[in-house]
């Protein structure tokens, strides 16, 4: 949004032309004493040079991805990004867009779309993938209150090892809709929900399974897709690492009837926090009820190939109260991001992105496990996150690897407080080798 | 512009449904009027059989190229049959709206209420004036 200065001039013309003789005319629907009387305390004004010193100081206090070794996952991951996304997804064309509610002049930005959809169905083995939502945990909850609407039913079955934020999520949407979630536990012994563990009912809308878990541990998809399909409930399946993709089986071949996630790894940064991706594919007999845009393929008269929204007439701004979903937008430029990501890595590339990730966290984690007083928590398998179990408190662990520049995991007290000893460590293609033996030393020095 | 036709047999509401009363049962759609203002119909949402609804109330939508429009009954009554075919052939509410359209059958729970339904010569003039206001 522009700002647009005016002069005292300009200003006492506009109240003219409304009528107003003063600007507290102007306010006058504001009661009295909800007015400012005194001018607002704001610091003097800084000249250009001043304020630009000001904020480089300030940058310089953040500690940057570039600047440590970052060893924290759990739902953001530290990729390394090829040049060629900031250099295409800068260009004026998709930077400044906002809804290509016009076909007619947005075509490149509806394809680019399109190929995202396409890309992100091709990756979870499902049919359709919508232009996607705001991010990983809003995906989720959106697919929660689809599973209502497909299901009429009103519980929700979802595994304690889903992204604890996540789950605060799907809570804050459902909470004053009346829908009961129920959690399910995680093995102690593997960290995988076991199938036979999972009991859904005539009344349960969905099960939610995580895969790999908040823990890394990957999940046996299809046992428990045969558990939820029994009894009718649906298979929503969350993907917090997409890279996993590029050698895990996609979830569309193992049961499940939509697939969420978020898509910040491909190719989105850091960014101390967002904008991120949120990823939502499901089968098409289900496209009516899925939430927010479409973009389709179509023909024109004379059978030319164009790209359109579709299914828009279900959208709110159309219909209101009565809208599949209060969703009507999407994170477009993240998700073109993603589309020129998965197209400069293709199949190959990918599948090596996530064998690196995989033998990187495998290697650190059977060093870590050879160090006395740290072990693996659990047994399961995992893509390119573990959980390590600490004889020394874990803060202190940490503190450590913080002083050699590591950022060394994230405690999981706070989520899961039967885990106090024990704390969460992410290893992708992005560290370096030095950076994984400063690691062990630190361990081994302690 | 072709004439729209109103059978003298169906009863219609002012949302542009109509109701046949066979044997107790209801055969519900929505009038030619209504097909050829919503345009091409590319799917419909029905209910299931055995779901309860009240006079006015919303029993399922039907898309069109243009908009989804809600779909409101006529009587009060439970659906026993809905029209399968409409799932793959949305397209028979356009070609046949009286016939081969139609959506819901339902058993009448109270059938006074058809007595504050229009007949087809009613509708025509109720038609007649929303094609004047449209103008």
């Amino acid at each position: 949004m522009r700002y647009i200065p005016n002069s005292p001039q300009e200003r006492a013309e506009m109240l003219r032309e409304i009528g107003c003789a003063t600007i507290e005319e102007l306010f006058r629907s504001i009661p009295e004493k909800f007015r400012l009387r005194e001018p607002l305390r704001l610091p003097a004004a800084r000249s250009e040079a001043e304020l630009l010193a000001f904020f480089r100081e300030l940058a310089a206090r953040n500690a940057a991805a570039t600047e440590y070794a970052v060893f924290l996952g759990a739902g953001a991951y530290h990729h390394f990004i090829p040049s060629v996304v900031e250099v295409l997804i800068s260009r004026a064309e998709f930077f400044t867009v906002y809804t290509p509610y016009q076909p007619e002049i947005a075509q490149g930005t509806l394809q680019a779309l399109f190929e995202y959809q396409t890309l992100i169905c091709q990756l979870t083995g499902m049919e359709v993938a919508n232009a996607s939502l705001y991010d990983g945990s809003t995906a989720l909850a959106e697919a929660v209150l689809m599973a209502e609407r497909l299901t009429h039913r009103r519980e929700i079955l979802m595994a304690r090892s889903v992204h604890p934020e996540y789950r605060e999520v799907v809570r804050t949407y459902t909470r004053t809709l009346g829908l009961n979630v129920r959690l399910m536990e995680y093995d102690p012994e593997t960290g995988s929900l076991q199938a036979r563990t999972v009991t859904p009912s005539a009344e349960t809308a969905a099960v939610i399974v995580q895969s790999p878990n908040f823990f890394g541990v990957i999940e046996d998809l299809e046992a428990i897709a045969a558990r939820a399909h029994e009894v009718g409930a649906l298979f929503i399946v969350v993907i917090t690492e997409p890279i996993s993709l590029g050698l895990l089986r996609p979830p569309g071949e193992l049961g499940a009837d939509i697939v969420v996630g978020e898509g910040q790894s491909f190719g989105i940064p850091l960014s101390f926090g967002g904008p991120s991706l949120g990823i939502f594919a499901t089968r098409e007999r289900f496209v009516r009820q899925m939430p927010g845009r479409i973009v389709g393929q179509a023909f024109d008269a004379q059978g030319r190939r164009g790209f359109v929204m579709t299914l828009a007439t279900r959208e709110q701004y159309i219909r209101r109260e009565r809208a599949t979903s209060n969703i009507c937008t999407s994170q477009e430029l993240c998700a073109i991001m993603a589309a020129i990501y998965l197209s400069t890595m293709g199949p190959r590339g990918l599948r090596d992105v996530a064998e690196q990730n995989a033998q990187k966290a495998a290697y650190l984690a059977r060093e870590i496990a050879r160090q006395s007083g740290f072990r693996l928590r659990f047994s399961g398998s995992h893509f390119n996150e573990f959980v390590v179990h600490s004889e020394h408190p874990v803060a202190l662990v940490l503190e450590r690897l913080r002083e050699r520049k590591i950022l060394g995991g994230l405690p999981l007290e706070r989520y899961y407080p039967e885990l106090r000893e024990c704390f969460l460590v992410c290893v992708t293609e992005a560290i370096p080798r030095s950076a994984i033996e400063t690691y062990v030393r630190v361990l081994d020095e302690l | 512009m072709r004439m729209a036709t109103y059978p003298e047999d169906c009863l219609y509401t002012r949302e542009h449904e109509w109701i046949r009363v066979e044997d107790d049962v209801g055969v519900i759609g929505i009038t030619d009027y209504a097909q050829e203002a919503l345009g091409d119909i590319v799917y419909v949402e029905l209910p299931s059989v055995g779901d309860h609804f009240s006079q006015g109330e919303p029993f399922g939508n039907v898309e069109s190229v243009k908009a989804v429009s809600e779909l409101y009954m006529p009587v009060s009554g439970e659906v026993v049959e809905i029209n399968e075919d409409l799932a793959e052939s949305p397209q028979l509410v356009n070609e046949d709206p009286y016939g081969d359209g139609w959506m819901v059958k339902i058993t009448l729970s109270d059938p006074t209420e058809l007595e504050t339904l229009m007949s087809a010569s009613e509708y025509e003039e109720y038609v007649k004036e929303e094609r004047q206001k449209e103008k």
